[in-house]
This record gives C-alpha cells, structure tokens and sequence, in this order.
C-alpha cells in the first residue's frame, strides 16, 4: 500500500512537474486523451470516418516531415511511397489473401524498397533538383500502372479489399492507435541521435561528411523509415478505402501532403499531424459550399503563410511559451522568470 | 510515321522549351520555385477562349492581348502573396502551388470543367507524303520558334538581359553592383509569366482547354528544367526538344505508348542526371554553405 501510494505520488508529481508546467505538452495530452476517448461519447459514423481518415493522412504527412522537414531532401513524390504501399497491399490481399495485418506491413516494406531505389540516384542530386527529380517517380509508376491493366486494373485501381475489421469503431481505434503510436516513434528517432544526424545533414552537409559520418548512409535511412511509414498509411487507406487507385499517385497527392506539412511547420514531426487535423476537416466543413470548397482551401493556406511562414503549430507555440535565453528550457510565456534557472525572461 | 514524329516532337519540344525558359528565369533570378507557371499557361487559353467565343475577338488580336492581363494577373500575385514571404523557400513553394490551385477552382466557377476548343488562326492542311499537316501546327512552331530567338535575344544582347543573367548568377553581388535586386526579380517575373501566357495562347488551338490542363506539362517542364540544368537557357531549349521527341517516338512506336510517354520522358531524365546530376548544360557550383 505504501508503495502503491509512492507510485502514485511520484506520477502525480511528476505529472505536475513535466507536463502541467507546459501548455504544448498539456495540449499533446488532451490531443490523446479526446481521440482515444471520442468513442465513448459518440460514434457519428461520418465523424468517425473523417477522422480515420484523418489519422491515416496524419502518418503520411508526419513521414514527408520525417525525410524533407529533417534531413533536408525535399522530396516533391512522396506520393510514391503511399501509392507502392496502397497497391502492394491490395495486390497482396486480393491475390494472394493475406489479411490486412499481413499485407499492410509487406506493402510498407515494398515502400521501403521503393524509398531505396529512388534514394540511389537521388543522393547526387541536391535541393531543387532533387526537388523536381523526385516528382518524376509516381508519374513514372502511375505510367506503368496504365499500362498492364491486367495487373493493376488500370484506371479504376485495384478494388474490393478486405476491411480493415468488421466494425467501425475497432477501424477507428487501429487507425488513430496507429497513428498515435507511429508518430511517437516518429518524434522520438527525430530526437534520436540519428535525428541528430538528420538536422545537421540539413543544416550542413560538407560539415557532418568532415565530421566523418558517412552522410548516404543516413541519407537513404532517412528514404526509407520516410518511405515506412508511408508505406503504412497507403496500407490502411487501401484497406479502408477497400481500393488502391492511380489517384494515390497523382501529382495534387504529393502537392497536397507538401501543403499539410509547411503549413503546420516543418521540422516539428507534430506540426503536419497538427496541420492534417485542421486542414483535412475544414476541407470537409467547406463542403456545404462544394465549388467554393478548394479554392477557399487555397485562400487559407494563402493568407496564414503571408502572417505566419514558419508554419501554423511553431507560430502558436512561440505565442505561449518562451525559451529561456539562458538555460534554453521552454517556458509558459506568461512567467516572468525562468523555471528552471530563475533568469529574467523578457 | 517518320513525318509525325518529327512535327508531334517539334510542337511539344517549343511548348517545352518556351516554359522551361520561363520557369528557370524566375528560378535563376529570384530562386523561386514557380509551380503556378503552368497556372498562368492555362489562364492564357482561358482568356483567348472567352475573346473569341464570347466577344467575338478575332483570334489573331486575341490571342497577343491575353498575355497583357495574364501577365499583370502574375505581377499582382507575386506583389502580393511570393514577395512578403520570399525569405522562406518552402513557403514561397507552398503559395504557388495554392496559386495555381486557387487559378484552377476559379476557372472551374467560372467555365465549368467542360473541354473547351479554341478555333485555329488558319484553316487548312496540306499532305506531306502522305501525312496530314496543319498549317496550325506549322504556325505554332513557327511562332514558338521566333519568341525562343526573341527570348534569346533579349538574354544575351540586352541591358535588361544582362541584368537579370547577372542576377541570376549571383544576387548579392549584382545587388552590390547597384542592381535593384527586387525590381530585377519583378520584371523576371513579368517576362516569365508574359512567356508562359504566350505559350498558353500558341498551344491552345491545338489542344483542349479544361482548368487542369496545367498539370500535365508541369511535370514535363521541371522535367525539361532539371534535364537541361538549372538556369541555363540553352539547357531548357535542348531538354526540351530531348524530351518533345522521346515523347513523341513512345507515343507513335510502342502500343499502349500514350500511357507510357510521361514516364519513358521522366525515365530518360533520371538516367540523364545519374551520369550528370548538375544536368545537361548546368553548371556544377561549388558547394554553397
């Protein structure tokens, strides 16, 4: 008993300590708390829906933050690896039968074979180039697929898959489950030694190369966890969508996961997620007015970078906390001393 | 066959080039990836379609005045949406693309998605060995040919053209020659976007006019662009016609070829820059830090 009231104690306590002291953190909290729990309040399918997808694209936006907000390689295809994932998947499922469980990692790990072939030639290319290079791939693939109809059913994509699970809720929970869990390993390799090694091939890469870190090998790392997880999240859109068609390889799709990421701030891994939560269901509120839907999409996007080009989630960050100039540890802005090392704050 | 490919290569090779040249202008000047160039191609066949089917225009006059308002339609946009942010690369990325998207929807409000035609300036064809040419298409290439000279010219043999290339060389030394480094990169992008509207009005009697016509010959013009090398005019011009005639060959040649010609050009690309990665007529700059 004494003990359990310790445990107790001490995870109040440092509940108190850690993440009470930041609103970011008390907002990430909530953030779980409401998804994991919005099931028992309501199960409106249209909501649930909506944020299943949602959630899928949450993981695809958090992966294109993963290799282009961090090391850099600003990657104009990530299309590709949703679409390689989506198609290994249905193909797998609907041609050989393995359930879900089964053929989404596999079409996650084709993602992965696919981040590394594009990564090969794309490690001579640099900034722009590699910018534009990379969009050649899904066109390229979206080519191929038209091409052997037979295989891939041309246009209409490859259909009638199997569900994700029999109901709606359990289809709920697997996704934003996912999500959540994947994005968290996602932000802890960013804060990893080897996402240290990311920010510094972005910031520099001729210095990490001096330092002697062999920069291709964190390179095309960096392509294939991207490639990953976003091999995932075709994976479970094909399977909810119960279809994996050409549209996962259009050019709006890479355009689209580009807009999610700086928009909600790149370098953040949160601000994508953060950003896919808002865009992806003002797109469906502006449904009431269906030919104003993307255009008033475009104005958003528009206006809010003209106010605040770092992005959406680090903009609102800086207006409630501060870093303290001494010791660096963040701050609720409203103190007027550090929490840490008792330093002015201005 | 042969007579096909060489025409089919030669118009899709000057629509090409005359983008390229563009894009990479204002890349070059202002390194501004101008995703919305397309957006502005497209707005272009808009406006010749509505002169000469709803004012009754002729064709001709209509299509040298669209590139007034699509040009002034680009300057405002970059006055008011790229320039406040051009310090944030990724951002400026971001807004021309919500340009070009925003462009789209308008148009959709405005002419629906239907395809739409534009009639030619000359009727007519003649037989060339058995082929069929449209003088049409003779008139395009044609056309597109001379503003490539016209372009080039003003590149290479005017004070203008010497101030955007030095720009574009280096920005903070030509702004400390006492260029307005930002007038410059105003006036690049005027000649960028008037590029693009021309290209728009030269190609839109051949082809469909619908608001996501601009998707297409995106992909291909970065294709074209990184092909040739960054920034280098005489790169645009060669990659493109590289690029016109390998699309043109798949199309006529292998079955199934007109799914295939986007990815055997794009293909063609790749293999390109894994022998050199600054492409064909880039420049390899010592590393920038």
């Amino acid at each position: 008993m004494g003990i359990l009231g310790f445990y107790l104690r001490r995870l109040y306590t440092v509940f108190r300590g850690e993440i009470l002291v930041l609103p970011s953190r008390l907002i990430v909290l909530l953030f779980f708390l409401v998804l994991l729990l919005l099931p028992v309040v309501t199960q409106d399918p249209y909501l649930l829906r909506i944020l299943i997808l949602t959630s899928i694209f949450a993981i695809f936006a958090a992966s294109w933050d993963l290799l282009s907000g961090f090391t850099g390689q600003l990657n104009f295809g990530h299309a590709l690896f949703f679409g390689v994932g989506a198609y290994t998947a249905a193909l797998l499922n609907l041609h050989a039968h393995l359930p879900p469980w089964g053929s989404i990692p596999l079409g996650a790990l084709a993602a992965v074979l696919a981040g590394l072939v594009i990564g090969i030639p794309c490690l001579r290319l640099k900034g722009t180039y590699l910018a534009l290079t990379t969009l050649a791939f899904p066109i390229i693939l979206m080519g191929i697929v038209f091409a052997i109809p037979d295989v891939t059913g041309g246009e209409l994509g490859v259909s009638g898959l199997d569900r994700l699970s029999g109901s709606r809720v359990t289809d709920y929970y697997i996704a934003v489950v996912l999500m959540l869990g994947l994005s968290t390993i996602m932000w802890k390799i960013t804060d990893s030694h080897t996402g240290l090694i990311f920010h510094a091939i972005r910031e520099d890469e001729l210095a990490v190369r001096t330092a002697g870190i062999n920069t291709t090998r964190y390179k095309l790392l960096a392509f294939s966890l991207s490639g990953f997880f976003a091999g995932i999240s075709g994976g479970l859109y094909a399977h909810y969508m119960r279809i994996a068609g050409p549209a996962n390889l259009e050019v709006s799709m890479s355009f689209t996961v580009v807009i999610w990421a700086i928009f909600g701030g790149v370098v953040t891994i949160y601000g994508p997620i953060g950003a896919v939560f808002i865009l992806f269901p003002l797109l469906e509120f502006f449904r009431f007015w269906p030919e104003f839907r993307m255009l008033m999409f475009a104005l958003v996007i528009l206006l809010i970078l003209l106010y605040m080009p770092e992005g959406l989630l680090p903009w609102v960050r800086d207006k409630i906390e501060t870093e303290c100039p001494r010791c660096k540890i963040r701050n609720v802005a409203t103190r007027k001393t550090c929490r840490a090392c008792t330093a002015q704050l201005d | 066959m042969i007579l096909d490919i060489i025409i089919s290569s030669l118009i899709n090779g000057s629509i090409y080039a005359l983008l390229a040249i563009g894009f990479s202008l204002i890349f070059g000047v202002a390194r501004i990836v101008n995703v919305a160039h397309t957006a502005f191609y497209m707005l272009a066949a808009y406006f010749i379609y509505y002169g000469t089917h709803k004012l009754g225009v002729n064709p001709a006059l209509c299509m040298l005045l669209a590139i007034i308002p699509v040009t002034l339609i680009g300057l405002i946009s970059y006055r008011l949406f790229i320039d406040p942010i051009r310090e944030h690369e990724a951002a400026v990325l971001i807004a021309t693309i919500a340009l070009a998207m925003a462009m789209q929807e308008i148009m959709l409000l405005i002419f629906s998605g239907d395809f739409l035609g534009v009639p030619s300036l000359v009727e007519g064809y003649r037989m060339v060995f058995g082929v069929k040419v449209a003088y049409q298409q003779l008139l395009t290439i044609a056309v597109a040919l001379l503003v490539l000279a016209v372009v080039w010219a003003l590149l290479l043999k005017t004070r203008l053209g010497l101030a955007i290339r030095s720009t574009a060389q280096d920005r903070e030394v030509a702004n400390l020659m006492g260029m307005n480094e930002s007038r410059v990169a105003m006036i690049t992008m005027g000649v960028s976007v008037g590029l693009a509207a021309f290209t728009g009005a030269v190609i839109a009697p051949l082809t469909i006019v619908n608001p996501f016509m601009w998707m297409p010959p995106l992909v291909m013009m970065m294709a074209v662009v990184v092909l040739g090398g960054m920034g280098s005019i005489k790169g645009s011009f060669v990659g493109a016609f590289i690029l016109g005639f390998a699309e043109a060959l798949v199309v006529f040649l292998i079955p199934m070829g007109a799914y295939l010609k986007g990815s055997v050009a794009l293909s063609i690309m790749i293999l390109v820059l894994l022998i050199r990665p600054e492409g064909l007529f880039g420049i390899a700059f010592e590393e920038e830090r």
